[in-house]
Parts: structure tokens; C-alpha cells; sequence
């Protein structure tokens, strides 16, 4: 038999390798279908073109998916981030409001509050959330799915009372520029995710956090043993999460320019879930990658971009998403992998 | 020999990546034997048995049961031709309760339903004939691991059909239950069972085993009869150098040197409502306290009060003279106080992370999160202590759960060791470790503890503790009974006084 060159296999063994090959099958099927997939041009000033939108609508996802990590990789979950992107929407739009004033023939937009204040409060209000959460799951102890899903039931009610059960238009220009806007050419929602990354990635490896996270989502009890504050790492993990869905309903609410507390952020806890997973974090706790989940929201969002350009049919895309993205949890496991492995073997000494 | 042996392995080749922990190693098992596996640490004995029983597969070689071959791919196909196991690491479902997990795989039916009555009823009877009695349906976790020891036994002896595998099945047990353990062993033998049993002990080796099979470096030294072999000449098989296990012994007998004139941990009247009686103790720098006791008598639990990990509702602790409140294994080590736990798999070892991450864990936890250790000055750290504890692995980035359990142990004693404690509880440090290394890393804890070191030292070997420690406090049903000097202890003396606290 001859092997492979060992640079290659080492690649193949890789923990990003499969998700990073997921990708780019999803990008050429939809080249297959759009010769037009990667071309890239300048409208005003501005790089428009199905990648860019593609990591543009993903920015959201991308975001949520970075903080649901880190609680993942601590062997929790938190599915109360749509409800969280809910509530904070909601304190963003209210508070910041706005109308249009034309004074002296001059028109400006006026807001409520002033919108850094108004951003600052609606994360504020996501942090609430999370260390809420935080207190439940670190404090007293409960299961993180249960602790969280008391956030998921009952947020999007709060997010109801704080718009008085309507949903809240914005009309201040410059709001919707964050979710709308670009800058030197690319969307500003891509530099937020840069910011976030750029921090979690030199928090995870300039400090000794991303050690403690591994080694608290691996064996709690060894890591409490070992002097690690496990409890106020957890709890801090998961206020983390939930401001990475406050930053995200920023995003949103801006590209919408509205805030419907039924729907902002809907399902968006499954696709940070799935996205965490597809990025090979697995959902025992312990070793993750953020850059992995980044790529895992990108896949989502990849074949979301596909199926509508497809055209397949509305009623059935949830299927055909679901069915992709079994396809693409089969590839990944280890086991399957293993099992095909061993069949190869088999009928090669076989021949 | 005119009997067939029942089980043949032959030429069996095992590599990991940068290892080969088998090379073409052999053996052979009759009915009616019992037959140790020897070996130092990281020799390969674990994964010989993990071969046989379907938890590797052999990279090549052949296995015969009855002349016949076999091959199995899980446990449960090992199992079902008759060959039981009790791995190392205790791999039983702490959640579940004793008695499910003696019949986990195997539940009784009657009508529609399991029938729980006979699992309680067979449980007891299982346990009974190893003289354990306790609850069965509480779950396993709520049992101290001697006792989760001795449940794995009695599921595999009460599933044991042909072959019975023991890997190291004592570490943690008393004279006593190893006592209990060998009856029943002996039974199964008269029965025509064969058995492999892997242990560091050499007394417990030629109390029971009929033949000797010695691994080296993953591979196969020889097959010896056990009367034939002497306790020397076993040891030097094993290590393949000379070893003299007195003069050893006799070097970490020398006393200490200098001792503080004040204790640097003083516990005075510690205790916790339901778990410990109050105790009274002092751990000096430069000295070895022992704790002497049976099974259950609450060493592990004194411990667990001064490394904050229990909860505590009377006394108090002075650190260094000073009043402190240690309610967190966070800030015992911020104290200088440091802890090898017993359960090395649950509490000790962080499996998926590599050597080095493990070792400089403790030291990087009292820094906290923001003083970062440099990569290269952990891999300093870490290479330094594989190199002195003399840890078998090719390089310090693979995975601490793949080491042979008792590099393992050597690692966690390195976390310890590499936070420069004042103070270090070792709470079995020895367990699974062989004997060479044994007499070294007690030598370095002696040398650790010349240099100023406290020492709180718990093993369930009393001549372990009678060896090493400068003052012995003895334990009996979570209470202090009294305190020797090391030096005027004996067996005797230490049993003596277990015994007068009964009358
Ligand atoms: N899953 C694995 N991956 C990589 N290496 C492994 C794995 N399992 C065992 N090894 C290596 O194989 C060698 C033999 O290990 P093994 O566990 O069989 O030793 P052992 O004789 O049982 O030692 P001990 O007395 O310490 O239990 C060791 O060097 C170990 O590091
Ligand atoms: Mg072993």
C-alpha cells in the first residue's frame, strides 16, 4: 500500500478540515447553479456580491455562535439567545425610536435617547440576561438546558411588554447604519465580528482562559480540584453568550430597522447550536474552536443562500436544510468515519 | 504440563502513534491458574488485556480460546465467550445505582418487566461473598472508589465464565478486602476458572498467582512458575536492571532533618456533621504525618476538609499561624496547600488535555487567568518534570489519558510539585505506580520534604505509611484515635490501638 505524504495526512487528521470542506462543497454547488457565485464588484464605493451578502446576513449568526461556544465547550447550552436577542431588540428600538424633523427646511433625525446610550443600555440588558442565566446554571446549580429555557419561555414575553405587543419601527438614519452600512468598501456588521473575534481569539490564547474552559468542560471536578474558579468562569461564560446576542440584536434590529419581540432572533439558538457543531466543537464539553463556528454559521448560511437560489419550494426547504445538514453531520463523526474506514480496509485485504 | 492451556496469544503487535506498546508479546493461560501479568509502568499489560478483550484491535498476532481463533471487536463480544474484565480505571456508570451496574447488560426479565428483585437480591449476594455490605440501589458515585473497586469485581466475578481478567484490581483495597478478594479468587481457581491478574504488589503476587508472565517495554521477557522465581530476580526481570528493594526502603526510613518549631497547617477540632468527628491536627514543615486507618476509618475525608473541599461546620484552620477560612480548593492552593486525590480519573486527570496543560494546570490556577505561562516556559516546565519523574511518553503535547495509569500518576504528582506547595496531601499517591518507581517518587517526596516541605500522607498500605512518615495519626470510624511516633510504630502498635478504640 502506499501512503500518503505525512504534511497531507496531517491535514486530513486536522480538527478543521472537514468543516473548511463542507464550505467549499456548499460554495460550488452553488457555483454549479450561479456561475456568477464569486464575482465580487464595487457599486459606490461598495464591494457588493452573493459571498459578501452571504457574510454579511451570517454576521449575526456568526456572533451568537462565538458565545455559544464557550458555554458549549463548558459542557452547557444556552438556548435563550433568541429570547435574548428579542429583549434587547426590543430596548434598542423603544429606546432609541425617532422621527424625522424638518426644521427650517432642513431635514434631521431626531432620537429618543441618544443612540450610543441607547446601545449601551440594550446591552446592558442582554448582560442582565446572561448573568441571569449565569446565576442559575453556576450558582444553583441547575442544568444549563432547563436554567436557560426559563429565559427562552419568558423572554420573548418581556420583549413584548417593553414594546407594548407591537412591533417598534426605527426611523433614525443613523442607526441602520451598523446593520446597513459600509465602510471602505465592506459591511460594517463584518468589522463587529472582526472586533469580537479578534478579542475572544487573544483572550482565549494570550490568557489562561481558553485552558480553564477546556479543562472545566473536560472534567469539572479535576479542574475545581486544580485550584480553577470553575463556578465564576461558568457564570461569566454565559453572561459572555448572552452579550454576544445583545451585539447581535443590534445587527438585526438595524437591518430590519424594526423590533418584532415575536420574531427577532427566532430559532437563532438552534442555528448557534448547530453552528457550533458543524464547527467540530463537540457538545461534551471540553476542546473547541471558535474558529471552527464561525466556519459552522458560514455552512448555515451557505445553504440557506443556496436553497433560495435554487428555488426549492418554501413549504419544503426546511427539509432539504434538514436533510443537508444530517448529510453533513454523518461526514463528521468519527465514528461513521472509523466504520468506513475499517469496511475499506476489509475488502481491500479481501482483493 | 499435560493440560490444555485454555487461552493462547501469540505475536500480538500494538502500536499508537510514537509508541509501540506491544511488541510481539505472548500468553498463555490454563484452567485452574491464576496468572500474574508483571510489568512497569507504560510495559504494555493494560493494553495486552485491552487487546484480548476487544477494546484495541491488535495491529497482529492471533488470540485462541479452546484452540480456537478469536477475534472480538467490543467487550460485550468478550464477554459472551466467556472471558470478564476488570479494567484499571473503573469503568462503571457512577449515576446508575450498585445494582444496576452489577447487571447492567444482562437485566433478568419476568413477565413484561425487569425483574428488580432478583438484580437487588443477586447484587447483595454477589457483594456479600466479597464481605461487602451496603445498599445497593444507592447509586455507585455515593461509594467511596475501594468500594466501587470491589462492585466492578463482583460484576465481572458474577458474569466470569471461562477467563477472568483483573487489571490492578487491589490499587486501592485494604489487607483485609484483598484478603476477601483472594478467597474468592481461589474458589473460581478450584472451579477451573483461569485468571490474569495484573498488580505492583509483589506480596500479593506470590500470595496468589500459580505463574508469572513479565512484559518489559512492550515486550515479552519471559514466563516464569512463581516458585521459581524470587522477589529479586522478578524485580530486576521487570526493570532489567539491578534494584535492591531494602536498601531503598532502608534509605527512606532515615528521619528527617530539621523540623519548624510551629505547624504550618493546625487543625483544631475540624469537623463536619455527618461525615467527620472533630479532629485535632498538626502538619509541621520538613515532616511526614501519616494517617493510619482502615477502609472508611476517614482519611480521605480529613482531607478533603483541609483542601476546602468539603464543607466544614466546626473548628478551625491556622495556615502559617494565621486564622484562615478555606472553603475552596481555590484558596487552599493560594495557601500553599496542594492535593493528590485518589480517584486519579475523576478528580485528578484532565483527559483530553496534553501533558503539559495537565502538569502546569495548578501552578497556571494559582496565577489566574491573566498571567499567562509563556508556551515555552510551560514545555520547560513540564519537560523537566517528565524528565525527573521519569514519565513514559515521547513527547509532552499527547493527550494525558493515553499515559499507562501509572505515568498518569507520576504527571499529577509533577501539577503539584511544579506549584512549589508548602504543604502536599497525598492521598494514594503510590496507587498503580510500579515498584521502581515507587521507591523513587518517595524518595523525591522525602527530598522535597528535607527541603521544608509538609507532608500529609494516606495509604492503604501500612507499611507505606509506617515507612515514611515521621508521626502516624490514627483513624477509626471518622475520629482520631491517637497519634505515634513514627519511629516507635509498628503494624502492630497501629492495629493494636484500631483495635483497643473497639473495646
Ligand atoms: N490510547 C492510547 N494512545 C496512545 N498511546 C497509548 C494508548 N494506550 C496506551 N498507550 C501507550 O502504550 C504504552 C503501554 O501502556 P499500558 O497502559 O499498556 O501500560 P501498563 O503496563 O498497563 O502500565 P501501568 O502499570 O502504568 O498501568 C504506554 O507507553 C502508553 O503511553
Ligand atoms: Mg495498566
Amino acid at each position: 500500500m502506499n501512503r500518503l505524504p505525512a504534511p497531507f495526512l496531517a491535514g486530513l487528521r486536522h480538527r478543521l478540515f472537514w468543516p473548511c470542506v463542507t464550505l467549499a462543497l456548499l460554495c460550488l454547488v452553488n457555483f454549479y447553479f450561479n456561475r456568477g457565485f464569486f464575482d465580487i464588484e464595487i457599486k459606490n464605493g461598495a464591494l457588493y456580491g452573493s459571498v459578501i451578502d452571504i457574510l454579511n446576513r451570517a454576521a449575526p449568526l456568526m456572533l451568537v455562535a462565538m458565545g455559544m461556544t464557550l458555554v458549549i465547550a463548558t459542557r452547557g447550552i444556552d438556548i435563550s439567545v433568541g429570547a435574548t436577542v428579542a429583549i434587547s431588540g426590543a430596548v434598542v428600538a423603544s429606546m432609541i425610536g425617532g422621527s424625522l424633523v424638518i426644521q427650517n427646511g432642513v431635514q434631521s433625525y431626531v432620537s429618543n435617547v441618544p443612540m450610543p446610550l441607547a446601545i449601551l443600555g440594550a446591552l446592558a440588558v442582554a448582560l442582565l440576561c446572561g448573568l441571569w442565566n449565569g446565576l442559575l446554571v453556576a450558582g444553583a446549580g441547575m442544568q444549563p438546558i432547563i436554567a436557560t429555557l426559563i429565559l427562552m419561555v419568558a423572554g420573548r414575553g418581556i420583549a413584548q411588554l417593553i414594546t407594548a405587543g407591537q412591533i417598534v419601527t426605527v426611523y433614525y438614519e443613523p442607526f441602520f447604519f451598523i446593520g446597513n452600512g459600509f465602510l471602505l468598501g465592506i459591511p460594517v456588521s463584518l468589522y463587529i465580528v472582526a472586533v469580537v473575534l479578534i478579542a475572544l481569539l487573544l483572550l482565549i490564547h494570550r490568557t489562561a482562559l481558553g485552558l480553564f474552559i477546556q479543562a472545566v468542560g473536560i472534567n469539572p471536578v479535576a479542574a475545581r480540584f486544580s485550584g480553577i474558579s470553575a463556578r465564576a468562569l461558568v457564570f461569566w461564560v454565559y453572561a459572555f453568550c448572552a452579550v454576544t446576542a445583545g451585539i447581535a440584536a443590534m445587527i438585526i434590529t438595524s437591518n430590519v430597522k424594526s423590533a418584532d419581540g415575536n420574531n427577532a432572533g427566532l430559532l437563532l439558538e438552534l442555528d448557534a447550536i448547530l453552528a457550533v457543531t458543524l464547527g467540530g466543537t463537540s457538545l461534551a464539553g471540553g476542546r473547541f474552536s471558535i474558529v471552527g463556528s464561525l466556519i459552522g454559521a458560514l455552512i448555515i448560511q451557505t445553504l440557506t443562500y443556496a436553497i433560495y437560489s435554487l428555488g426549492v419550494p418554501p413549504e419544503i426547504n426546511m427539509v432539504v436544510k434538514a436533510l443537508v445538514v444530517f448529510a453533513v453531520c454523518l461526514i463528521q463523526s468519527d465514528a461513521l468515519r472509523a466504520m468506513l474506514a475499517r469496511h475499506v480496509l476489509r475488502t481491500g485485504e479481501a482483493a | 504440563m499435560t493440560v490444555e492451556p485454555i487461552l493462547v496469544m501469540q505475536g500480538i503487535r500494538k502500536s499508537f502513534p510514537g509508541v509501540a506498546a506491544l511488541k510481539n508479546v505472548q500468553l498463555r493461560l490454563f484452567p485452574g491458574e491464576v496468572h500474574a501479568l508483571m510489568g512497569q509502568n507504560g510495559a504494555g499489560k493494560s493494553t495486552l488485556i485491552k487487546v484480548l478483550t476487544g477494546v484495541e484491535t491488535p495491529d497482529g498476532g492471533e488470540i485462541r480460546l479452546k484452540g480456537e481463533l478469536i477475534q472480538p471487536t467490543c467487550v460485550g463480544e468478550a464477554q459472551a465467550i466467556g472471558i470478564s474484565t476488570v479494567y484499571q480505571e473503573i469503568n462503571l456508570c457512577p449515576n446508575l445505582s450498585v445494582a444496576e451496574n452489577i447487571f447492567i447488560g444482562r437485566f433478568p426479565i419476568r413477565g413484561p418487566a425487569i425483574d428488580w428483585k432478583t438484580i437487588e437480591r443477586e447484587s447483595q449476594t454477589a457483594l456479600a461473598a466479597l464481605n461487602i455490605h451496603i445498599d445497593v440501589t444507592l447509586p455507585l458515585a455515593s461509594f467511596p472508589v475501594a468500594i466501587q473497586q470491589m462492585v466492578a469485581i463482583a460484576r465481572a466475578l458474577s458474569t466470569a465464565a471461562q477467563v477472568l481478567i483483573l487489571d490492578e484490581p487491589t490499587s486501592s483495597l485494604d489487607e483485609d478486602e484483598v484478603e476477601r478478594l483472594f478467597q474468592a479468587l481461589r474458589q473460581l481457581k478450584q472451579k477451573g476458572m483461569a485468571i490474569l491478574f495484573v498488580t505492583h504488589f509483589l506480596d500479593q503476587t506470590y500470595a496468589i498467582s500459580d505463574r508469572i508472565t513479565v512484559l518489559r517495554n512492550g515486550e515479552f521477557v519471559g514466563e516464569y512458575a512463581a516458585s521459581a522465581l524470587s522477589r529479586l530476580d522478578l524485580i530486576n526481570t521487570m526493570v532489567g536492571r539491578e534494584i535492591d528493594e531494602a536498601s531503598y526502603a532502608a534509605e527512606t526510613a532515615a528521619q528527617t532533618g530539621s523540623v519548624a518549631a510551629d505547624p504550618y497547617v493546625s487543625a483544631c477540632g475540624l469537623g463536619s456533621t455527618g461525615t467527620m468527628r472533630p479532629i485535632d491536627l498538626d502538619i509541621y514543615q520538613g515532616q511526614v504525618l501519616g494517617l493510619g486507618g482502615l477502609l472508611g476509618s476517614g482519611r480521605t475525608e480529613t482531607a478533603r476538609m483541609l483542601f476546602g473541599i468539603d464543607h466544614t461546620d466546626s473548628g478551625t484552620i491556622r495556615v502559617g499561624g494565621e486564622a484562615v477560612k478555606l472553603n475552596s480548593p481555590r484558596k487552599a492552593v493560594q495557601h500553599g496547600i496542594a492535593f493528590c486525590p485518589e480517584d486519579r480519573k475523576t478528580e485528578g486527570i484532565i483527559a483530553e488535555l496534553s501533558i503539559r496543560e495537565n502538569i502546569i494546570l495548578a501552578l497556571q490556577a494559582r496565577r489566574g487567568i491573566f498571567r499567562y505561562l509563556p508556551k515555552r516556559l510551560q514545555r520547560t516546565i513540564a519537560d523537566e518534570y517528565i524528565q525527573q519523574l521519569g514519565i513514559r511518553t515521547p513527547d509532552a503535547e499527547k493527550p494525558i489519558g493515553q499515559l499507562s495509569g501509572g505515568n498518569q500518576q507520576k504527571a499529577l504528582l509533577a501539577r503539584w510539585l511544579a506549584t512549589d506547595p508548602k504543604m502536599l496531601i497525598l492521598d494514594e499517591p503510590t496507587r498503580g505506580i510500579d515498584i521502581a518507581a515507587k521507591l523513587e517518587i518517595m524518595e523525591l517526596v522525602k527530598a522535597q520534604c528535607r527541603k521544608g516541605l509538609a507532608i500529609l500522607f494516606i495509604s492503604s498500605e501500612m507499611s507505606e505509611v509506617l515507612r515514611v512518615s515521621d508521626r502516624i495519626a490514627v483513624l477509626r470510624d471518622r475520629q482520631k484515635i491517637g497519634e505515634i511516633a513514627g519511629k516507635d510504630a509498628d503494624e502492630q502498635s497501629v492495629f493494636r490501638m484500631i483495635a483497643g478504640a473497639e473495646s
